[in-house]
């Protein structure tokens, strides 16, 4: 693939008048939104390209139709792809994320057995909950019960480390005091009914399904535990953006549908287009609760606020901060899926583009950050920060134990958590098949 | 001596694909084959059946429970790893093309699990060609239905015989440079809404 020219911006653009065909795998989950809106509202034909949708079943298979060359670029996990430049899981290419596609929009849901267990109200704070699942976690091993298991979808997922940092929050080793399974998502609620798992972290529509089947309690939101943190990305391989520049930037304007998207008076439209068997497949209203942050927490609960639950475009959700990309590789290095190394930093840094998301949209009116990385965790309430044009304010990104990510103090950081895996998981030595 | 056989998991929901390929692999001399079609609590059936290699359908979703076994690997006994890590481009493009994909445990020879590999793509593929001549065969079966009405419709109305009932549709096809069953049907939708 290597081999392959570069082409020259004329080549690139085709004829006049006729667009470009670029191919996205997605995974139905509500933060398909943006491909799915620039592809239907017409954003993508503005700048002459033509989105294909693929809808894809696994991540796995979105990762290797991307190294196959089967999809130019997909709705990616965002640690998929970093995980992918540093050759961890399998087929891994260099791969480049220029853009992201939404922060928040997960949740963690317990049964709601293990719910009444933990006893406390709806909407109580992660450290409460994280908390009152420990009490639980405690009593159930001095009484000799299996572990609890957490489920959620993929190795190199924002769940995965959500998940583990709320446990570990409270003093529960994730790979010591319950079992993490994989999952996949439409199955979430079945093997949560089943008694399978005893809870999951997931994307929506899959918490507010659960809860409305009765059998789940939303225990969390990813806004809660982090807000306004990264979600999914547009990822694609590094060989492919080098050489389509001028597909990757007119991708990246495309995206920018985002405020589209974003903008509570098109909710509805975007949950019908979203609830389209084609795309995510889920009730309209269900979808709508997630694009609102209003959703209920409890089956027949009414449904609660949450603050930026899902954000799209607003507080620059599209920027690919590179204080992101090291914050996941601090987890993957936490959680032993990967070495420390000052190269694992340097490739997890430079596999996020925001080089490419700058040369896409120069001088247009959105505004961009003037700076690449950020100490997350440190903004508390809306706060304007310098950019291209002098508008842009952030949202609070503050972390619920209060701890910040200072990517200079990238050791210190790591060295804070009592709780990890860092010389590998630990062995769990009890019968997986109990 | 024949080195010991291997086991192999099928994970597939399509029953009769996966009887295709049950069959093939014992056919090849691999006497351990399971076939999983229900993947509730898949990585607990994998975690006590141990196989030494795991086929997958690509469009199950439960594909990236078996990412984890791999990532995680102390959940299973032993190491496992994507084959087509160890294959060449080809190889891994015939299998995503074929819509499968192959799990093994790390240190099984190559060659030997090459062969498996190579008989669930072409089985795979086989039950693919099937299901699209299948399709192809039916849908040629309601297109003659749909000719053999109309012919019929045209002999009533216009007081013609067979033959030139099948010459009129045919023409009027070639004039308006359209398929004979698109004429077909207009005129059967023509005749129910004239009575």
């Amino acid at each position: 693939m290597n081999a392959m020219p570069r082409l020259t911006a004329a080549q690139e653009s085709g004829t006049a008048g006729c667009p470009t065909t670029v191919r996205i795998g997605f995974i139905p989950l509500v933060d398909c939104a943006l491909p799915v809106v620039a592809a239907h509202k017409n954003f993508a034909a503005r700048e002459g390209l033509r989105l294909e949708l693929v809808r894809e079943s696994s991540w796995a298979n979105i990762r290797d139709r991307v190294v196959l060359g089967h999809f130019d670029a997909a709705h990616m996990l965002a640690p998929m792809p970093i995980a992918a430049s540093l050759k961890i899981g399998h087929l891994t290419v260099p791969m480049a994320a220029p853009l992201a596609l939404g922060l928040g929009g997960n949740a963690i849901t317990v049964s709601t057995g293990l719910w009444r267990a933990m006893g406390r109200g709806p909407g109580a704070p992660p450290q409460e909950t994280a908390a009152a699942l420990a009490a639980v976690v405690a009593v159930r091993a001095r009484a000799g019960q299996p572990p609890l298991t957490f489920a959620m979808v993929y190795p190199f997922s924002c769940h995965n480390y959500e998940l583990r940092y709320w446990l570990a929050s409270a003093g529960i080793h994730p790979d010591r005091d319950v079992r993490l399974v994989v999952v996949p998502p439409p199955l979430m609620g079945d093997a949560l009914n089943a008694g399978q798992i005893d809870g999951f972290c997931v994307g929506e529509p899959w918490n507010s399904l659960a809860v409305a089947a009765g059998t789940g309690v939303i225990a969390a939101t990813k806004a809660e535990l982090w807000r306004h943190s990264p979600e999914k990305v547009l990822g694609l391989s590094a060989a492919w953006a080098e050489r389509h520049p001028d597909r990757v930037a007119a991708l990246i304007r495309a995206l920018t549908a985002a405020a589209w998207a974003d903008d509570p008076a098109h909710h509805d439209e975007l949950a019908e287009l979203l609830a389209d068997p084609a795309h995510v497949g889920a009730p309209a209203a269900v979808i709508a609760g997630a694009l609102s942050g209003r959703l209920p927490l409890v089956p027949g609960g009414a449904a609660v606020r949450i603050p930026d639950f899902l954000v799209f475009s607003r507080s620059a959700a599209t920027f690919p901060w590179a204080s992101h990309a090291l914050w996941f590789y601090s987890q993957m290095v936490r959680w032993g899926q990967t070495p420390l190394s000052a190269e694992g930093i340097a490739i997890a840094r430079r596999t996020y583009r925001p080089d490419l998301y700058r040369a896409a949209l120069k001088g247009t009116a959105l505004a961009l950050p003037s700076a690449s990385m950020k100490v997350e965790g440190a903004l508390d309430r809306p706060t304007p920060v310098a950019s291209s044009t002098g508008t842009l304010v952030l949202g609070p990104d503050g972390f619920f134990d209060g701890r910040r990510f200072d990517p200079d103090q990238f050791e210190a950081y790591l060295g804070g958590f009592a709780i990890h895996s860092m010389n590998g998981p630990a062995a769990v030595a009890q019968a997986e098949t109990d | 001596m024949p080195p010991p056989s291997l086991s192999v998991a099928v994970i597939d929901a399509n029953l009769v694909r996966a009887a295709i390929l049950e069959d093939g692999l014992r056919a090849a001399g691999i006497t351990s084959v399971t076939v999983i079609c229900e993947t509730a609590n898949l990585l607990k059936k994998l975690v006590s059946l141990d196989p030494d290699v795991v086929i997958i359908d690509l469009e199950d979703p439960s594909r990236d429970v078996l990412e984890q076994m791999f990532q995680v690997s102390r959940l299973v006994q032993r190491p496992v790893a994507m084959f087509v890590d160890q294959s060449d481009g080809a190889m891994i493009q015939a299998a995503v093309d074929a819509g499968v994909s192959a799990y093994v445990v790390d240190g099984l020879k190559k060659e030997r699990v090459k062969a498996i590999v190579d008989m669930a793509i072409s089985r795979f593929n086989a039950f693919g060609r099937l299901t699209r001549e299948l399709e192809q065969a039916k849908s040629e079966l309601a297109d003659r239905k749909i000719i053999e009405r109309a012919k019929g419709i045209l002999m009533k109305s216009r007081n013609l015989g067979e033959e030139e009932a099948y010459a009129l549709l045919r023409k009027t096809a070639m004039r308006e440079t359209r398929k004979l069953v698109e004429i077909a049907r207009s005129v059967v939708t023509a005749a129910g809404l004239l009575g």
